[in-house]
């Protein structure tokens, strides 16, 4: 198993999610510039957050253009897992690899603070290991992560079940009060049609250690190893659970 | 020269004298304009040199103490931890939003330019009262502009303080501290050696901003400052990100000699420092450095303070190693001199020498004052404490609400929610949880810091201000259980050509010296600003000391909140129940007045204490700690309390009747009121598990410090009994609803 | 190229990107409310945006219009949430 990290000049969290997947969770894993045009073999990618080129324009803006996103364009094209976190989220949609786009915060403020989000897919690479409705804690840190789509494109969202985390309460109510950033339908994270693309808000990579406050995150990573282990690359968007079914000895919960 | 061209580069008619004495000649207007900036008061300290000396610097574990970019401490496992503060209190008022950010990324600068990597952040800030929209601005801005730089570069800042009281409405303080991570052996300086070396030149290009930046810094401002908005320079904190990698790939190449940041005065300050430090000179072609603007001449060119430039001597033959770093992060280093023997800094524009001044006369030779001080005759008088100045108070309860809703002690969550506090994954204790811990990745160690400093002490009493200032930041280290190893300080002071000024900012620094001495803390490095006054009001002396203390084993760290109900709850350090309120918060809120002597410290018992606490806490015998501040020990029970799944207290101080008041024997309030609000120094909350109580005491007893066990954690209410009635019965949750959104709605207005 | 090349001018090219009407603007309410407080009773609505101005060689207005617009398109505005307007010099003004 094998992971990447794009690094983009302004990234600032891919030594985060270096360290969280290589030294806490052990895996092989290595960084790609850039100006890369290859992902030198990784089974799964992972754009980390940062400011890609500095963002003066718009998040992510600029990153989708460089080399190394074209060479994430095909491993996506080809059912490969890819995963965005924050920063990463915003370049994918740039990319047109993830729908919506994300508007300033509605409190015009950067915010950073630990969250609850509610799992609402689990047939994901990502999040197949969690159960439906799971809440996991994790820190936010960003200042547009106002998840906006146009209302068709939203209801296509919801009735494809891409909608993969939403903001939560301690009840595990997506209720206003819960929704840090004025998202719609309070989401933080979504995928792809095809599911192998996952991209949220929050940092998991942040959520790996309980000495930092939260080890949820690790289920995001230890699902895509269990994908990819038992399914070599795997068919993303079979029926819920069936990757369960089969990894349910890594599962915490059962 | 006439005088009004002296009078605007800020020199007077002896220090021209001066300058003409060293040329043997009249100076160039280029000349002339890098003097000015490098004898600023900003630049070259010299009003606070000769005092600054008497500051212990020296200790075992310093690699490097004050004169370089920033101090160095050694933290074992071949590690240093390099930190420093810095001020940016002028631009931050003409610009809240840019001043902080540049002095976010200035200060970031220098940890990087000794070759450690930043990861952590501290703000240290002073506003006016949030009653007026000015302040309100100012604070949306410094918090925004800090929070823009440090989370764009991706460096967190995981602790600080804001302080508001109407004396900073129109100077506020912005002191940021950065602290980084090298290896001893890759420590780097700013010097220019080796004779024939390289000398180049990367990041920004040059414009015509912030030209005499450093000048402005040392002079008072008027109502005319407004119109000195185009010193403020603009930070780019991607183009900083750039260089930070950059830099760090080429230190570790081994190709580089030196480094140094362009900060205040720019290419000027650069190229004398590093010449002076190395005693080599430098021969720069003016032309060849990179320019934003047409038509700059050597005097722009040499003065900018354009952001985010470094400087940098390379090993002669490694030059293509080090362009192509650069290149890779698509920066372009251009080589503009080379390092010479003769010690002039020699500036050339297309082949002829503009300036040619003796680099040590730039950066060493400034004229040192000894200002005259003295101490106001009407002192005493003007801040004494007596019945008169006392309102009836309100009961116990009342004030303890409104000392919670103070913006002072309120919880800043406002602010550091702002802030990226948890990026590069090595906050253990997170902003308003404690004092702020990060962990050093790759070891078990962990290292805690702290910002304190208390104007208002200071005003009352500058020396005991600051040994205040430095006991409490040390204090606040040892309480998430490290051992103080070094510190940083900053010195805000008014006009030091008033020698009531001038006497404030040397009984500071006396303070200082001494604490740190008694206290075997070094001081690293720091910085003083001066002349924060407006229109002749000036700030309360406020020196701010960042203390850094080593953490041995980071998985033991403890934080403020009781952790879980039914443990022992001991009072740390207090040899009465009765404690001072002399320049305190409850005095200021609850009376409106500041007067009174700030309290007293015995620094022979706060050493034990600082003993005593990281050995405990690394025992696991300890819990939790916080130290016990503005507001008193009611307010430092109910912190203990807040955010904390609502674990209460129950108090029981029993009767002090019979106790002396320590306030020269009158006690004009509700005696509680001192118990409950006062700010005795030295004091610690502490909570251990039952089976530890014994151990800890014993502990306490071998190392002389006081304890008493005054109650037990539980319940979801704090319950503070004395003299056998509850002076204090609130619910945590409602005592923490006041607390924790004071903050916020002091701010929100829409004419922010 | 070679048969425009006595043509080729400097054209400026002036780009506005908003948010989509349909768009919530969080930054341009506050403004607005803020001018309210301000006593401006008068502004009904504010809308901020982005500004652009782009110095391009074209053989004419149009096509510099062309390259601007592809330009909007491709990079400076994200058509999820924006809009934009491009503005530029006819071919006198330019000459």
């Amino acid at each position: 198993m094998k992971f990447a990290v794009v690094v983009f000049p302004g990234s600032n969290c891919d030594h985060d999610a270096y360290h969280a997947v290589k030294h806490v969770l052990g895996h092989d894993a290595n960084f790609l510039w850039h100006k890369d045009t290859s992902l030198k073999g990784a089974d799964a990618v992972i754009l980390p957050g940062g400011f890609s080129y500095g963002d003066y324009l718009r998040t992510g803006a600029v990153a989708r253009f460089s080399p190394v996103m074209k060479a994430v364009a095909e491993l996506a094209a080809d059912g490969g897992a890819v995963l965005g976190v924050c920063n990463g989220f915003q370049i994918l949609q740039e990319a047109g690899l993830l729908e919506g786009a994300m508007l300033r915060n509605q409190s015009l403020k950067f915010r950073c603070e630990h969250v609850r989000v509610s799992v609402e897919q689990t047939d994901t690479p990502f999040t197949n290991l969690c159960r439906t409705g799971q809440v996991l804690k994790m820190p936010i840190a960003h200042g547009e992560g106002n998840f906006y789509a146009p209302p068709e494109v939203l209801e296509r969202l919801e009735r494809n079940r891409q909608v993969v985390f939403r903001y939560v309460d301690a009840d595990g109510e997506p209720r206003a009060a819960a929704n840090p950033n004025g998202s719609l339908h309070n989401i933080a994270g979504i995928c792809n049609e095809a599911r192998n693309v996952v991209a949220l808000m929050p940092h998991p990579e942040r959520a790996c250690e309980s000495a930092l406050g939260s080890a949820d995150g690790r289920l995001l990573f230890d699902s895509v190893v269990a994908a990819i282990r038992l399914a070599g690359r795997p068919a993303f968007g079979e029926p819920s659970g069936s990757l369960m079914a089969n990894a349910g000895f890594l599962n915490p919960d059962s | 020269m006439n005088d009004t061209l002296l009078e605007q580069h800020g020199l007077t008619r002896d220090e021209y004298g001066r300058i003409v004495e060293i040329l043997g000649r009249e100076p160039t207007l280029t000349e002339l304009g890098m003097f000015s900036v490098m004898w600023s008061e900003h630049c070259s300290y010299k009003s606070s040199r000769l005092h600054l000396k008497k500051l212990p610097t020296a200790g075992p574990r310093v690699l490097q103490g004050p004169g370089e970019n920033a101090g160095a401490v050694e933290i074992g496992d071949g590690l240093a931890a390099v930190f420093k503060i810095e001020s940016h209190n002028h631009p931050s008022f003409i610009e809240p939003y840019q001043g902080a950010a540049t002095g976010v990324g200035g200060i970031i600068r220098d940890i990087f330019t000794m070759g450690a990597r930043p990861i952590a952040l501290m703000d240290s800030l002073r506003f006016g009262t949030l009653g007026s929209p000015l302040t309100r601005r100012i604070v949306h801005g410094v918090v925004a502009g800090i929070a823009g730089y440090g989370n764009s570069i991706g460096i967190p800042v995981v602790g600080g303080e804001a302080v508001f009281d109407a004396c900073y409405a129109a100077n506020p303080v912005v002191n940021v501290f950065c602290l980084g991570i090298a290896r001893t052996d890759h420590l780097v300086k700013g010097r220019a050696d080796g004779v024939g070396n390289p000398v180049y030149y990367v990041g920004a290009k040059t414009g015509r901003d912030g030209i005499h930046g450093a000048t402005m810094a040392s002079a008072e401002f008027d109502e005319q400052s407004s119109s000195k908005r185009p010193n403020v320079q603009v930070g780019d904190p991607f183009m900083e990100k750039l260089l930070l990698e950059a830099c760090l790939e080429v230190l570790r190449s081994g190709a580089l000699i030196g480094l140094q940041d362009m900060g205040a005065a720019g290419l000027t300050c650069a190229t004398s420092e590093m010449s002076a430090r190395a005693r080599t000179g430098m021969d720069v072609e003016v032309t060849a450095v990179p320019q934003r603007e047409t038509g700059m001449t050597p005097y722009e060119i040499m003065l900018s303070e354009s952001q985010e430039r470094m400087l940098f001597v390379v090993k002669t033959g490694r030059e293509a190693d080090v362009e192509q770093t650069f290149e890779k992060w698509d920066l372009h280093a251009v080589k503009i001199g080379v390092v010479t023997d003769d010690g002039m800094v020699r500036v050339r524009e297309r082949g002829t020498a503009v300036v040619e001044i003796p680099a040590a006369a730039l950066a060493d030779e400034a004229p040192l004052y000894d200002r005259p001080y003295r101490k106001p005759q009407d002192f005493d008088a003007e801040r004494a404490l007596g019945p008169e100045h006392l309102r009836p108070a309100p009961a116990a309860p009342d004030v303890f609400l409104a000392l919670l809703a103070s913006p002072t002690i309120a919880s800043k969550r406002w602010i550091f929610r702002q802030y990226d506090h948890m990026v590069r994954t090595n906050t253990l204790v997170l902003p308003g949880m404690g004092t702020a811990v990060v962990r050093v990745k790759g070891t078990k160690r962990a290292l805690a810091m702290s910002l304190d400093g208390n104007g208002r002490y200071g005003q009352l009493d500058p020396r005991r201000g600051a040994i205040l200032a430095v006991a409490e930041a040390a204090r606040n280290v040892a309480c998430a259980g490290g051992v103080p190893i070094g510190a940083t300080n900053n010195l805000n002071f008014g006009n030091p050509e008033r020698p009531e000024i001038m006497w404030q900012l040397v009984e500071a620094i006396e303070g200082m010296a001494e604490a740190c001495r008694a206290l075997d803390i070094p001081i690293t490095g720091g910085n003083v600003s001066l002349y924060n006054e407006t229109e002749g009001r000036p700030i309360y002396p406020t020196p701010v000391l960042g203390v850094v203390g080593l953490i041995e084993d980071g998985s033991k760290v403890v934080g403020r909140a009781f952790p879980e109900p039914d443990l022992s709850v001991v009072l740390v350090g207090a040899r009465s129940l009765v404690a001072e309120i002399g320049g305190s918060e409850y005095l200021h809120i609850v009376h409106g007045q500041v007067r009174g002597v700030p309290p007293a410290v015995d620094l022979e018992a706060e050493r034990a204490l600082h003993r005593l606490l990281p050995r405990a806490i690394q025992d696991g015998i300890v819990r939790s700690a916080h130290d016990v501040a503005e507001g008193g020990l009611a307010v430092a029970l109910a912190e203990c309390c807040f955010e904390n799944e609502d674990i209460g207290v129950k108090i029981d101080l029993g009767t002090l009747a019979t106790e002396p008041s320590p306030d020269e024997g009158w006690t004009p309030m509700p005696a509680d009121h001192s118990v409950l609000f006062g700010e005795a120094a030295g004091r610690v909350l502490v909570t251990v598990r039952r089976e530890d109580e014994a151990a800890f005491l014993a502990r306490a007893e071998a190392e002389d410090v006081c304890v008493r066990v005054i109650g037990r954690t539980g319940g979801n209410r704090v319950s503070i009994d004395l003299n056998g009635r509850a002076a204090i019965d609130e619910p945590v949750r409602e005592a923490e609803t006041v607390w924790a959104t004071a903050l916020e709605r002091a701010l929100a207005s829409r004419a922010a | 190229m070679s048969d425009t090349a006595a043509t080729v001018t400097t054209i400026t090219a002036k780009v506005f990107v908003t948010l989509k009407p349909s768009v919530f603007d969080p930054q341009g309410n506050t403004i607005g409310e803020a001018l309210l407080s301000m006593g401006y009773g008068a502004v009904e609505d504010v809308r901020q945006g982005k500004y652009f101005e782009l110095t391009v060689r074209a053989g004419s207005s149009d096509e510099a219009r062309r390259l601007a617009e592809e330009i909007a398109d491709r990079l400076l505005a994200n058509p999820v949430i924006e809009s934009y307007r491009v503005e530029v010099a006819s071919d006198k003004d330019a000459a």
